[in-house]
This record gives C-alpha cells, sequence and structure tokens, in this order.
C-alpha cells in the first residue's frame, strides 16, 4: 500500500506504521522523513499522509506570508525558537536541492514612533540570543535608501540580512512528492473522525472513508490538532484560529519592494509587514483577528480597510498599484506561548500542535525533532540506506528561469514555448506536467499552487476558459 | 531567432488588425503579434452582431469581423503570428531608433528588431480582486471575458442564476450570454444613480430580458465556500444591505488597459486611463512607439479601436520613412524634433481624456474626436474648453454624459486653442 495518492474510494487495509494526521507543510515533512527510515530489521516503514481536504497543503499552509525566518525575534529558549533557527538551514539546503524557489532579500524592520524606535536595541539583543548576529540598527537616511519607496515619518530601523522569501506551496508538494517517492501513501479527502484503540496497542483512525490501522500516530492537524488531540483523551490545548487577511499587489509595484518591511511590535499593536512575493508581487499584511469558525477563510471589509489605511502611511505609492489577489489565511494560535509537541509513548502516538506561521521555516526542523522523540519512545528508525532523494519541482519563482524563457525547454517541446496564462507567463507544458505529476492537483486552486496558472492579474478573463477545459479534460481521461 | 521588421504590431485585435493591414499595403514589412491561438481579439467571443458599424459601413457578428480583419490584414501583406507572446523589450542592436521585442513562440524564443512599434493590447474587465469585494472566494465569480470565452469558445457551462455586477454596454452583453447558456440574471446592479448604458438597450432590456436593476448599489459581500451561494448588495442612498441568492457572480465593465508592455517601456502614462499618454498622431512619449485602441481609451466599441488603427497608418508611415534615410537624423513625420504638445486635461466628473497631447499641426486625432470617461451622468452636456483661464469654446452636444461609455467631443471645439499656450481643460459647464 504505498506511494500511491488515493483521493476516494476504500482505504487501504492493513496497518501502517505511522499515520501522519494533517497533510500541511508540517505534516507533510514528517511524512517525507519517516518515509526515509527504518526498523531495526531493516525494512522501511510504512506511511500514511492522512488530510481531509483534496490536495496537500490547502489549509493553514497555503495563505502564510511566505517567509522564511532567520528567527531573529522569536522568544529565546522555546522550543519554536530552536526549531526555526535549524528549520532556515534545513529548508534552505533542502530548497536548493529541490528547485524549490528561495530569494535571500532580506528584511528590515521599521520604526515610526519614538517607542518602537528605543524597542530596536532590544530586538537586536534578542536576535543574539535566538543564535542571530547579523541585525544592526540603521538611522532614517538608510532606511529610505534601503526602501525608498517608504512613507515619511521612519525614524530609524533594523536590518535582519538573513530573511528570505520562499514559496509555500512548492515546499509542501517537495515534502509530499518525495514521501510518495519513499513509499508512503497520500490519502487526501480523508477526515479522521475518531480514535480507537485495540489489544494490539494499534490505533485505528476512523475516518469518513473507513478504518485506518497505524502502530504510531503523528497529529499535525494544524487547526484541528487540538480537537485530535481530544479523541486521545488529552485537554492540553484550544486552537483559537486567528484570521490574517492580506493584499497582494500587481507585479508592477514588484520594484517598489525589494526587502521585507517588517514592523516593529509596540504597544499600539502587531503591525503589518510589506513584503515582495516570490511569485513577483507584492504583499501586505496580515490582519490579526480571532475566529470560531475553523473553516472561514473569508475576507472582511473591516480587514481590507485596515490593511489600505496602514498601506496608505507605509508605502503610499503601493496603493496606486491594483490589487491582484486578497486572501486569509488561519494560524493556529494556541493559549500557549510555544508550539504543543507532546509525546505519549504509551499511546504511541505524538502532537505536534499550535504550530504557528514560523511553521514553513521549522518543519524539516519539526520532522527531525519528532522522528527522535519517536526514536526515543520505541519506534526503531534508522536512517535507510539509499532512500530517493528530493524531487526536481518545477519553478514557479519569479527570480529563476521558467520554460517561456528557455530555448532549449521549447526547442525539445513546442508545449514550453505555448503561453497558455499570459499575466503569469504559464505554458501549456507546465500545465500538462503538473496534471500528470505524481501528486496531481484536484481543482483549479491546486492547479494554480502548482504552476501559477490564473493567478494574475486579470484572474481568468483570457486564460480561464482554456485552464478550465484542459483540467476537465485531464479529470475525465482518469 | 531574429526577426527584423519595419513594423512590429502587439495585438491582433481590431485595431491592431487594421494598423498592420494600412501599412502593409503601404508597403512596409508588418509583423503582427498576438498572444491568443486566434487572432481577432475580443470579438472572437462576442457571439452578438453590432461589430464594424463606423470602420466597414456594415454590421456583422464578432466572430465574423474579427476573421475579416486578420483576413484583411493577410491578404494586405501583413505577417500575423499568433501563440506568439511578446514578454518584454530587449536591448536594441539594430542600429539607433531601433526597437526589439522578446518573444515566446511554440517554435522558440524570437528576437524581433523593428524601426517603429504599434502597442495594441487593449484592455480587460477588473476582476473581483481588483474591485477588492470581501467575502468567500468560491469558483464561479467571473468577468464578462471569461464568461464568453467558456460559453462561446468552449462551450461551458456556467449556472443558472446570476447576478451581474455593473450595468455597462458590456453588461448587457454579459446577460445576453448568460441567457445562451441557460444561466437566468437575477439582478444587475450599479453603483451609478442610473444604469449606465445607452436607454436605447437598457429599456428594451430591461423590458425584454426581465432583468431588475439596482442602482446606486454595490455588491459588499460573496458567500459561499464551495460554490458561490449569495451576494451581499448595499443600497448607497440607504446603507441597507440585503442578501440575493444566487450562484454565479459576474464583474462587467470597469475597464483597464492591459498596459504592462507600456510601462514596462517607461512611457509617460495617464493616471486617470492608466494609459499610456498618446498625441493625435497617437505616438507615445518614446519615438517610434504608437499606441492605438483600447488601450489608449479603455474602452470604447471596436470599431472606434478599428479606426484608430487606420489612423495611425499615416504617422507610422511618416515616422518610418522619415527616419529611414539616416537614422538618428530625422526631422519630420513625428519623429523626434516635434514641438511639444500641449496637455490636454479632464476635470470631474471626467476620468480620463484622450489624447492626453495635442500636437499642433499634426492633424486631427482619431475620427476628429476627443475621448471622454465620465464617472456620473448628466442629461445636457455643456462642454467648456479652457487654455490659460480663457474660454476657448463652449458648445452642447446633442447627447447625453454617461458613466460606463466614452463621451465624444469634436476635436474642433480646440481650434481656438493657442499652440504656443499652457495645458488646455475640458469640463462641464
Amino acid at each position: 500500500m504505498s506511494g500511491e495518492v488515493s483521493r476516494s474510494g476504500p482505504l487501504p487495509d492493513g496497518t501502517v506504521d505511522v499515520a501522519v494526521v494533517g497533510g500541511g507543510v508540517v505534516g507533510a515533512a514528517v511524512a517525507r522523513e519517516l518515509a526515509g527510515r527504518q526498523s531495526s530489521d531493516g525494512r522501511a516503514l510504512s506511511v500514511a499522509l492522512v488530510e481531509a481536504r483534496s490536495d496537500v497543503g490547502d489549509g493553514t499552509s497555503k495563505a502564510n506570508t511566505a517567509i522564511l525566518h532567520t528567527g531573529f525575534d522569536a522568544t529565546p529558549g522555546t522550543l519554536e525558537s530552536r526549531l526555526v533557527r535549524r528549520g532556515y538551514e534545513l529548508l534552505g539546503g533542502y530548497a536548493e536541492r529541490a528547485g524549490i524557489p528561495v530569494e535571500r532579500t532580506g528584511a528590515l524592520l521599521v520604526a515610526w514612533t519614538g517607542e518602537e524606535l528605543a524597542a530596536l536595541a532590544g530586538l537586536a539583543d534578542k536576535a543574539v540570543k535566538n543564535g542571530y548576529r547579523e541585525c544592526e540598527i540603521v538611522g532614517a537616511d538608510e532606511v529610505y535608501r534601503l526602501v525608498p519607496a517608504l512613507g515619511p515619518g521612519a525614524l530609524g530601523g533594523l536590518t535582519v540580512p538573513g530573511e528570505s522569501i520562499i514559496c509555500p506551496w512548492t515546499t509542501t508538494l517537495a515534502f509530499a512528492t518525495e514521501a510518495l517517492s519513499r513509499g508512503a501513501a497520500v490519502l487526501l479527502n480523508t477526515r479522521v473522525k475518531g480514535v480507537e484503540h485495540d489489544g494490539d496497542g494499534e490505533t485505528v483512525l476512523v475516518t469518513n472513508r473507513g478504518p485506518l490501522r497505524a502502530r504510531w500516530v503523528v497529529n499535525a492537524a494544524g487547526l484541528g490538532s487540538d480537537r485530535v488531540d481530544r479523541m486521545f483523551g488529552h485537554e492540553r490545548f484550544t486552537v483559537t484560529p486567528r484570521r490574517g487577511e492580506l493584499l497582494v499587489f500587481d507585479k508592477m509595484a514588484r520594484p517598489l519592494a525589494n526587502r521585507i518591511v517588517l514592523p516593529v511590535p509596540s504597544s499600539r499593536g502587531k503591525g503589518v509587514l510589506i513584503s515582495p512575493t516570490i511569485y513577483g508581487n507584492v504583499m501586505l499584511g496580515p490582519t490579526a483577528e480571532d475566529l470560531r469558525d475553523r473553516a472561514d477563510t473569508s475576507t472582511s471589509e473591516e480587514g481590507f480597510a485596515f490593511l489600505v489605511d496602514k498601506g496608505l502611511t507605509l508605502m503610499p505609492a503601493l496603493m496606486k498599484e491594483d490589487v491582484t489577489a486578497s486572501y486569509a489565511g488561519l494560524r493556529a494560535a494556541t493559549e500557549h506561548g510555544d508550539y504543543q509537541v507532546h509525546l505519549d509513548a504509551a499511546q504511541r502516538y505524538l502532537v505536534l500542535g499550535g504550530i504557528r506561521s514560523t511553521g514553513l521555516t521549522s518543519s524539516m526542523a519539526l520532522a527531525e525533532h519528532a522522528a527522535g522523540l519517536l526514536a526515543e519512545a520505541g519506534l526503531v528508525t534508522s536512517v535507510r540506506e539509499d532512500p530517493p532523494g528530493p524531487p526536481r519541482m518545477p519553478n514557479i519563482g519569479e527570480a529563476f528561469p521558467r520554460p517561456y524563457m528557455c530555448d532549449d525547454l521549447i526547442a525539445g517541446d513546442p508545449a514550453y514555448g505555448t503561453v497558455v496564462c499570459f499575466c503569469e507567463r504559464v505554458t501549456a507544458g507546465e500545465i500538462r506536467d503538473a496534471l500528470a505529476s505524481p501528486l496531481p492537483p484536484a481543482d483549479i486552486d491546486g492547479l494554480r499552487r502548482r504552476t501559477r496558472a490564473m493567478m494574475g492579474r486579470c484572474q481568468g478573463f483570457f486564460c480561464g476558459a482554456e485552464i478550465g477545459r484542459r483540467l476537465a479534460l485531464t479529470k475525465e481521461s482518469r | 531567432m531574429n526577426l527584423v521588421t519595419d513594423v512590429a504590431v502587439v495585438g491582433g485585435g481590431p485595431s491592431g488588425l487594421t494598423a498592420a493591414a494600412g501599412l502593409a499595403a503601404a508597403g512596409l514589412r508588418v509583423l503582427v503579434l498576438d498572444r491568443e491561438r486566434e487572432a481577432g481579439g475580443i470579438p472572437r467571443h462576442s457571439d452578438h452582431t453590432g461589430y464594424g458599424l463606423r470602420d466597414l459601413r456594415t454590421v456583422m457578428t464578432g466572430p465574423a469581423y474579427a476573421r475579416l480583419l486578420a483576413n484583411r490584414a493577410l491578404e494586405a501583406g501583413a505577417q500575423v503570428r499568433t501563440s506568439a507572446m511578446v514578454t518584454g523589450w530587449a536591448t536594441a542592436t539594430g542600429g539607433d531608433g531601433m526597437h526589439a521585442l522578446d518573444v515566446t513562440t511554440p517554435e522558440g524564443r524570437l528576437r524581433v528588431d523593428a524601426r517603429a512599434v504599434v502597442l495594441a493590447t487593449g484592455a480587460r474587465e477588473r476582476p473581483r480582486t481588483a474591485r477588492m469585494v470581501p467575502g468567500d472566494r468560491p469558483p464561479g465569480v467571473l468577468t464578462t471575458g471569461q464568461l464568453q470565452n467558456v460559453v462561446h469558445l468552449h462551450h461551458g457551462r456556467v449556472g443558472t442564476r446570476a447576478v451581474v455586477v455593473g450595468a455597462e454596454l458590456v453588461s448587457w452583453s454579459a446577460v445576453l450570454t448568460l441567457r445562451e447558456a441557460g444561466c437566468r440574471t437575477v439582478l444587475m446592479t450599479s453603483e451609478h444613480a442610473r444604469a449606465e448604458s445607452y436607454a436605447a438597450f437598457s429599456v428594451p432590456g430591461r423590458a425584454l430580458l426581465r432583468v431588475p436593476v439596482a442602482t446606486s448599489t454595490r455588491v459588499v459581500r460573496i458567500g459561499g465556500r464551495d460554490a458561490v451561494e449569495s451576494v451581499e448588495v448595499e443600497d448607497l442612498r440607504t446603507g441597507e444591505r440585503r442578501t440575493v441568492p444566487c450562484d454565479t457572480v459576474v464583474f462587467t465593465g470597469d475597464w483597464v488597459p492591459d498596459h504592462e508592455l507600456a510601462r514596462a517601456a517607461g512611457l509617460a502614462m495617464d493616471p486617470g486611463s492608466r494609459s499610456p499618454v498618446v498625441d493625435n498622431t497617437l505616438a507615445t512619449s518614446r519615438p517610434g512607439v504608437f499606441a492605438v485602441g483600447n488601450l489608449v481609451h479603455p474602452v470604447d466599441t471596436a470599431d472606434v479601436a478599428a479606426l484608430d488603427g487606420r489612423h495611425v497608418v499615416r504617422h507610422v508611415l511618416a515616422y518610418v520613412t522619415g527616419r529611414s534615410g539616416t537614422p538618428g537624423s530625422g526631422t519630420t513625420g513625428s519623429g523626434t524634433g516635434r514641438r511639444p504638445g500641449i496637455p490636454l486635461r479632464a476635470e470631474a466628473p471626467f476620468r480620463w481624456v484622450s489624447p492626453g497631447l495635442v500636437r499642433p499641426g499634426a492633424g486631427a486625432p482619431p475620427r476628429h474626436r476627443i475621448l471622454l470617461w465620465p464617472d456620473e451622468h448628466r442629461a445636457v452636456a455643456r462642454v467648456v474648453v479652457t487654455q490659460d483661464g480663457r474660454e476657448i469654446a463652449r458648445r452642447t452636444l446633442p447627447w447625453p454624459v454617461s458613466p460606463g461609455r466614452v463621451f465624444r467631443v469634436p476635436s474642433s471645439l480646440l481650434s481656438g486653442a493657442d499652440p504656443r499656450g499652457g495645458p488646455i481643460t475640458i469640463s462641464l459647464g
């Protein structure tokens, strides 16, 4: 039962060594890590990645600020601080091997008030406590030299040269694709509704697609991680979804934001950031609003008004450009200040909960940490001798060559010279490849996350019908 | 692969194809680059009649019009390359005054060197995102362009109950397309106090298509997580809100030019229309680069766009032949050494005016018309033209000022302007 993507029908029979609940960036990283390990008899661990939605990376992981964090501003001494620092190195290296686009833009915290200016020294100290020594306090002149488009009134800043931007979609897809190549099963449209234990120490996950038996369970269910934790009988934390709305501006705004512009936390509350995106746009946000509904990723009038108001102060020229997209993500915030990582050896159960927006950066470190905890608890694992390596992911980053620019690719296959989505310059070849990939998309949104098709300024005015047709044809032929 | 041509026309819609036909007939080598699989532009998927009135003195359907214009360009000797996407400007190497474009095609990448470039990239409707309409983000939210592509070119399906946002001419076109696809329009909304489009369409439109039109109304939210379930609308006069059940939302009108190449060239841009600024010869701020059609007036009808294409022929020809002897020294035509143009400005309720520059001695603008985009309705159009504090013309025009369509003013109203004077302003008295 390995190496398959399954979206419908009965679940596979038999017992897997590990079921990872939640196909976000953390769950996919854990599945990838564990599928690369073996038990004491030299047999590769069998792993199932169990995801309620129709695609991996379709929840919180798809709608974040897409920053590869140095961890300079984490709370020193926390697990989050340690894993972000480690994850930054791990994911930075993995991204190069797998072709995940990363731009080392650097960041600049900008102080707009005396209070914020005074806070910079403390932030620089905190960065050192977090093991990051590259920050530098700069004056207003340098702030405007670094980001000339900022609105008037900046008093000073703190540079964080290591902060980078990364493609969160490709990251999750790369992890899941590598997990597949290592033999893991990816079970989509599979919602865990309950947990039963049997006498042999195995866990039965009760799902909408029937039971799934597992020797070990890792809970990486994000917004649902507290609920799954309760299914195992624990009362340790409660997830309060914190909605973050973001505006994405037209690519023509990109020269305005050549690096990440971060707010300084102050008594006025947490501000918003302006960041270049890996796709060549500029992003403004996020808002922060606690919700009850764990599926409410709608945007709001209040959120838009707040962001427009902030944007007019931070970077007036940005607000003259059109908004290409807006979206809202839900952070899995809890009442605790740190990640909720708890092992229950007797239950053969590990929870990785309360992973907030830093989870993209820390994902591989969390997976490494999880594998270590499971080994200590008796899931004897060693690294497989020669597990399949990272896949080479299609590049959807703006800063790196894409098929429409490549003479040799087009000479070999005219489909790479046939631009279908004009705004994003996505070719027929890339769409075909995504639809035929080991982990194909289930819908237009999934295709968008794999190729950028239809995420541009026209939002489908020119290409929507053609792309819909190509997706429908593939679905029919399956 | 490198191609050298006299004129590269970017965009094979009505204005680009008409310009190409005229330039090729005048003996120039012309290359039209169109990114779609077939040339013809927007009329290809506007499957109703009314095309060709002003340029061809006849009427036909959009697809027939698109085919006819493409054939005329080919017959005149222009080369038309489809599936050819211009991705940017390259550094010209063919000598002073040359322009170079990067193009991606299935046959490979091209570098096109041209003595003149005509930008005819058209316009598109602002999608929901650019209008910042909040709420859920289900599929089933379209623009007219996508709707007509789905229905006319791909024979796909839409829902059964639609809300159409906007009440411009194109909005009624969307209603017709929806009806053809078996989808009823349950509400049309307009933020204006009265529906924008021609009374001649709006009244029978309401009667025949039985579409309720809510004026002074804006859409404030879209509801439905996996599919559209409703829109919430607000009455701008009372602030009252109500929910309208539907499964399809079409955002119509609210045009924005496809100006990426124009901006990438660093052309002077008009903040109101977001188009490249052109003068009465349709020349942009960069010598040898011209702009025509709905790229410079988003949007007027297809035939008016086509007539821009016809108008620009003489000026491109003058530019190319004037420069052909000794590159860089040309002072004739609309090349370098021209007198600076007089800026043309529009006051509220107009959002933009085109052309944005009047170059004395360079002849009339296309169709002897100045085009303006109104944001408010006025039953009586008393046009006032001033320059340096002096009123140079005042005339009441026999057509109303209606938002959602271009307001046309005869260019003869500018004839009293001082060629050495300051900016000219058009307003309503």
